[in-house]
């Protein structure tokens, strides 16, 4: 038997442990460094209709425990993804979930319907949190009435199961996941990055030619927890958690607090093996904890 | 190809004003396949100071299985580097990016080296792998002041070296373009590291000769997953944005918008 096994809407994982979408391109970097085969999914860069070159640089800057990114979804587009990106991915066995992105519904609904199609996609992550762009992204994720919109819309065309990736840039994140969820969303992915700035000790000026970054890295972690705690109490859909992910502890933590699966972002960067060496270590902590399979994990921190 | 390693630091002392020597030793040197290629180095286990630092290989001794980094210890990171003794053990992930092609200037012809501040370091192993299978190599090396110039003897015994500072207290006083301007253009191929005005500028003064310039930028993953260290291109160019970190640090004259 599988301990680590994980059945969710479209998406059948070996284990729980995915590089979350935009820490890990479109895989092809990574590949070099280890087979693939052994992550649980992919959740590949997000994928807008057309090329989009992103922001000015610097697009980082480090913080305590964490970084700000303002990239701004640089991607080749649409038909980028579906014939130089995907295609290639295919070589491996492991199912993609593609991250959308758009400015308005239209743009979602065209690239969710068409990269819905590619054989290896398994899944969508709507993305309605990107704190990085002028318009779209998370102007989506911060009106309940707006997402579950989009969310039907999106789920209208889509020929996989949606999940929506929610912004932890709002007043009460519990009422953006009802709204997806009536929306019609099959999961939630939890949490994009929390809007911050660092400013230049010598000039006094940010540090990101974006002026704002969306911060991430281990400082978000209690932030990720509190939320997915809070969420999976008040929807019936699978979330798949993450923020500030760096070792196999933590993915037990976002399994406590209510997830089903676990992303891995920043720690890519620090540790480009960090997924490999976490589903290694996770059997020996299912030892640690006395716990046969790891779906006896999920929701101990509200479960009776 | 590219390997974490847990390399051993074999020596660190400081040979100018913050300006760090470090030797490390590891399997890791063994994949180095150019001069001007780079390192990511966690400069310690804690999570405080989270990304990797990209610091370029100034020197590779495969014989002795070690590299050598300099890097001026200037924001936390590097200073914290800058306490590890020799025993200790650093998380480098190597070797990174494309370097200086030695194979573009041939046996007999002659080569500028043109490096500026903390830019100056990958010129050194450049110019052992040139002035090694016969190549002039001539030195123009610009720094701030006296006490933050490194490595003058080193290069000195390569071959012809200018040491130029902003202040006039070692060398000649002025900028590298200076040293350029009075040299004249009797040179094969050029190869460039430092600030990016310096770059912009010997770009221009050596327009039409074959060069190849090396680029930094705030990086993120350091194997071009992350897209934070991309340059803008020339027009024409295939590419509107390319990653310092995979595509480069090192581009042929031209290819990037500076």
């Amino acid at each position: 038997m599988n301990r680590l096994s994980v059945d969710l809407p479209g998406l059948q994982l070996k284990n729980p442990i995915m590089p979350a979408s935009g820490c890990f391109g479109f895989g092809k970097e990574y590949g070099k460094l280890y087979d693939l085969s052994v992550l649980g999914a992919i959740m590949i860069k997000a994928t807008t209709l057309e090329t989009r070159l992103g922001n000015p640089t610097p697009r980082v800057a480090e913080t305590s425990s964490g970084m700000l990114n303002a990239i701004g979804l640089q991607n080749p587009g649409l038909e980028g993804v579906m014939e130089g990106e995907l295609p290639w991915l295919e070589q491996f066995d492991v199912p993609i979930i593609a991250n959308v992105a758009g400015t308005e519904t239209a743009d979602y609904v065209e690239v969710a319907k068409e990269i819905s199609t590619a054989p290896n996609v398994h899944a969508l992550e709507l993305n309605i949190s990107c704190p990085n762009v002028k318009e779209g992204g998370i102007t989506f994720g911060t009106d309940p009435k707006i997402a579950k919109e989009l969310t039907a819309a999106v789920k209208a065309v889509s020929k996989v199961p949606v999940y929506v990736k929610l912004s932890p840039n709002v007043t009460d994140i519990k009422e953006i996941a009802i709204a997806v969820e009536e929306g019609g969303a099959d999961g939630i992915t939890m949490i994009n990055t929390l809007l911050g700035m660092r400013l230049d000790e010598k000039t006094g000026k940010p540090i990101i030619a974006n002026k704002t970054g969306g911060l991430s890295g281990p400082a978000i972690k209690p932030v990720a927890i509190k939320m997915v705690h809070e969420v999976s109490q008040v929807v019936n859909i699978p979330i798949i958690g993450m923020g500030g992910v760096t070792n196999s502890q933590d993915v037990i933590d976002f399994l406590s607090a209510g997830a089903s699966a676990v992303a891995v972002g920043t720690a890519n960067f620090v540790n480009p093996f960090i997924c490999p060496t976490i589903i290694e270590e996770l059997p020996l902590k299912l030892d640690e904890l006395g716990i046969n399979h790891i779906s006896e994990l999920v929701g101990r921190s509200h479960r009776f | 190809m590219i390997i974490q390693d847990k390399m051993i630091v074999k020596s660190q002392k400081e040979i100018a004003h913050n300006i760090f020597e470090m030797k490390l030793s590891g399997k890791l040197v063994g994949e180095i396949t150019s001069p001007g290629q780079f390192v990511h180095i966690r400069v310690n286990d804690s999570y405080e100071m989270l990304l990797r630092r990209p610091i370029s290989i100034a020197a590779l001794d495969t014989a002795a299985n070690e590299i050598t980094i300099l890097y001026r210890a200037e924001g936390q990171g590097t200073k914290s580097l800058s306490t590890k003794r020799e025993g200790d053990i650093v998380d480098v992930l190597g070797p990174l990016g494309n370097g200086f092609p030695v194979e573009e200037t041939e046996a007999g012809e002659t080569a500028f080296l043109i490096g500026g501040g903390i830019g100056v370091p990958p010129l050194y192993e450049l110019s052992k792998q040139l002035t090694a299978k016969g190549v002039t190599c001539v030195h123009i090396l610009g720094f701030q002041s006296e006490d933050v110039v490194f490595y003058k003897e080193e290069f000195n015994a390569l071959g012809e070296t200018h040491i130029i500072t902003v202040d006039g207290t070692a060398g000649s006083q002025g900028f590298v373009t200076n040293v350029m301007e009075k040299l004249g253009t009797d040179f094969s191929t050029y190869y460039s590291c430092g600030p990016m005005p310096m770059l912009n500028a010997v770009e221009k003064m050596y327009e039409g000769k074959k060069g190849f310039l090396s680029f930094e930028q705030r990086m993120g993953c350091g194997v071009g997953a992350c897209f934070a260290c991309v340059c803008e291109t020339t027009e024409g160019s295939e590419k509107n944005y390319i990653k310092v970190c995979s595509d480069g640090p090192v581009f042929p004259a031209g290819v990037v918008a500076i």
